[in-house]
């Protein structure tokens, strides 16, 4: 069974079609990375299925778990196990993380999540206020993995993070994906937004996706996919016939 | 001025309406309090009082450096437990210090409105606080007012001197229990704050439906001096109009305002109000307020009368019905060159993107507004003891402090 099934979707945001009839499906223990141009529609994809209202659905349906949940409040989605590490996300004043974490999972470890990010110094401090871009995506880490969602989604966990923070964002991939486990008894799952491709030399993503004016256009091996964007571009994909 | 000259003052200004807030029939409430039975120490007060108290952070029983409780037109309390600060019921401070006539009605005008002339020409019930010469606790002075009798007019007129060198912490909570609907509250507050004195004063309202809150203070502020002023009201209320004067009279001296509202019904006119006089001076006002029904006045203004002053204003108001108004007027008066004054003021809704990032971590939109209702509550305020921030906190971060 897939874990995530999305069916022929479109989406839109304003009057501006972003996705055209997207389909993807991701079973449980796998991760997927996603690859393309600014503007293609990564983001919005991510958007769309954390179910945030700004997004419309124009068509299609999300399929999670079995359930179909194209017209599921975002909290009911968060509830039924889909988490996001937001690229950009808000500061909240007078929110501490460390309360926030509690809010999130009240049984979490709250010290031991902090410490595995390297981030207790951060505990006491307003949730993102002030955060370097770097600190940002640690933070959206530590709230995930407090969250410990079966479906995680990842807006470019490594833009802006240095080299020495870059192994601990891939190390807690793999936790909340469960690739520190024997393949056939992982039931977590994620996708995954790089430009760079940086973050998959910590972390293992098991297949990729480029996208292309709101749909996938090639599809297969993370590191094949990744070497032939570098040789040809993005431009080279569009001409790819490899199936979807 | 004279006992008499402050009385005369006071009756021609009887039928005088307050610049601000609506007005009140003074008429219409008593003035003869029934007289309650004075206790030793605060441990003895009534349940009642005690209960209330703690509900607007003075925990009577907790380590302080002394207290004071007045009950209706009563000081039944007035105890000092720290040789550093002297603390009496103002009446017998007037009898046994002559020079209070000095302080006394020279930062409020007894004919200021109808509300100071209405306690100038009553007799006086209130606290006498003072700090003594270079003295210093983090222990806070803990104090009560509590209006316990429906139907009063009750009567206030306190005075605070911190002496040159000092450092004095006050929390005073203002309170009304649950069997009192109707009643009315003037509080005159003259504050001294001598040559390199510290000095915060923190006060917590909580009153009832329909209760009437008219407090009148003045504050001067002498060279190296400083005050953190922090005022939370977060219960329904019928309708309060305050609008404390500080003025930094001396090189240095440096005035803070914190104001926390969270109103739900009334007419609720706040602010402060800060002149500052004297080279170096600073001074600084912050405001939240969260309406969730009522219409609140967020008032701030700030006076810069020499060069290098410097003064900073916040007005940041949530509005979360459409039975709710938030008026927010900062005003800055520049007299001189070489300011620095600023100030921001924005009115408006939770933002949708925070709403967003919590839902998505599984908080329901009630939940998440609550969240951030509560840390945009959660003003930092510098210059307090460990024991009163928590104090401050608790009351702020209630559970029931939500978004509608």
């Amino acid at each position: 069974m897939w874990l995530l099934e999305i069916v022929d979707l479109s989406a839109s945001i304003g009057n501006k079609q972003v996705l055209k009839n997207f389909n993807l499906k991701i079973g449980s223990g796998e991760t997927h990375a996603l690859f393309g141009p600014n503007g293609t529609g990564k983001t919005t994809l991510l958007n769309v299925i954390a179910g945030i209202p700004r997004y419309k659905v124009d068509g299609g349906r999300i399929v999670f778990k079995g359930k179909d949940i194209t017209n599921m409040s975002m909290d009911e989605r968060a509830r039924l196990g889909i988490g996001m590490a937001f690229q950009r996300p808000p500061a909240i004043r007078g929110l501490r993380l460390k309360d926030l974490i509690r809010i999130i999972n009240p049984k979490a470890d709250v010290l031991a999540i902090l410490n595995k990010m390297d981030f207790a110094a951060f505990a006491e401090r307003d949730v993102n206020r002030g955060f370097s871009g770097g600190e940002v995506k640690r933070s959206e880490m530590v709230q995930l993995l407090a969250q410990q969602p079966d479906f995680v989604m990842l807006d470019e966990p490594d833009s802006g993070v240095d080299l020495e923070n870059i192994k601990l964002i891939g190390d807690a991939i793999n936790s909340l994906t469960q690739k520190d486990r024997r393949p056939s008894s992982r039931t977590k799952s994620g996708i995954i937004i790089t430009h760079f491709g940086h973050i998959l030399e910590y972390m293992k993503a098991d297949r990729a996706h480029v996208m292309l004016g709101g749909s996938i256009v090639c599809s297969g091996n993370p590191s094949e996919i990744l070497a032939q964007i570098k040789r040809n571009g993005y431009e080279g994909c569009a001409g790819c016939m490899c199936q979807t | 001025m004279h006992v008499s000259d402050i009385e005369e003052k006071a009756r021609r200004a009887r039928e005088k309406r307050a610049l601000y807030g609506t007005d009140v029939d003074l008429q219409s409430y008593e003035s003869d309090a029934k007289p309650q039975n004075i206790v030793e120490k605060a441990e003895e007060l009534p349940g009642i009082v005690k209960k209330a108290a703690l509900d607007v952070g003075v925990k009577l029983d907790a380590e302080s450096s002394g207290a004071y409780v007045q009950m209706d037109q009563t000081p039944v309390v007035a105890k000092s437990l720290y040789e550093g600060v002297e603390i009496m019921d103002i009446a017998s401070a007037l009898k046994k210090y002559d020079y209070l006539q000095d302080y006394w009605w020279k930062l409020v005008a007894p004919d200021a409105d109808k509300y100071t002339a209405d306690v100038a020409t009553s007799p006086p019930a209130g606290y006498f606080i003072r700090a003594k010469s270079g003295m210093k606790t983090v222990f806070p002075v803990k104090s009560c007012l509590y209006l316990g009798s429906t139907n009063l007019n009750q009567r206030v007129h306190n005075v605070i001197v911190a002496e040159e060198g000092s450092e004095l912490h006050v929390i005073t909570g203002c309170t009304t229990p649950a069997h009192v609907q109707r009643g009315l509250h003037i509080g005159v507050s003259e504050f001294f704050i001598q040559k390199n004195a510290r000095v915060s004063f923190t006060m917590v309202h909580s009153w009832g439906k329909e209760v009437e809150v008219r407090p009148r203070t003045g504050i001067a502020i002498a060279e190296g001096g400083s005050l953190s002023n922090n005022y939370i009201l977060l219960r329904p209320v019928k309708t309060i109009q305050t609008f404390p004067s500080a003025t930094l009279a001396g090189r240095g001296a440096v005035a803070s305002f914190n104001t926390v509202v969270y109103s739900t019904m009334g007419n609720i006119d706040i602010g402060s109000n800060v002149i500052l006089d004297a080279p170096e001076t600073s001074a600084e006002s912050i405001s939240r307020v969260v309406s969730v029904g009522g219409e609140v006045i967020a008032r701030g203004r700030m006076t810069g009368r020499v060069p290098g002053a410097r003064a900073h204003l916040e007005c940041v108001g949530l509005l979360l019905s459409d039975k709710g108004r938030i008026y927010s007027i900062p005003e800055l008066d520049g007299q001189s060159r070489d300011l620095d004054m600023s100030h921001e003021a924005a009115v408006g809704r939770i933002s949708e993107e925070e709403l967003e990032y919590l839902m998505a971590r599984g908080l329901t939109s009630e939940e998440a507004t609550s969240v951030i209702v509560r840390g945009f509550l959660d003003v930092e305020i510098k210059g307090l003891p460990e024991d009163l921030k928590q104090e401050i906190k608790n009351i702020t971060q209630r559970e029931d402090l939500k978004g509608s």
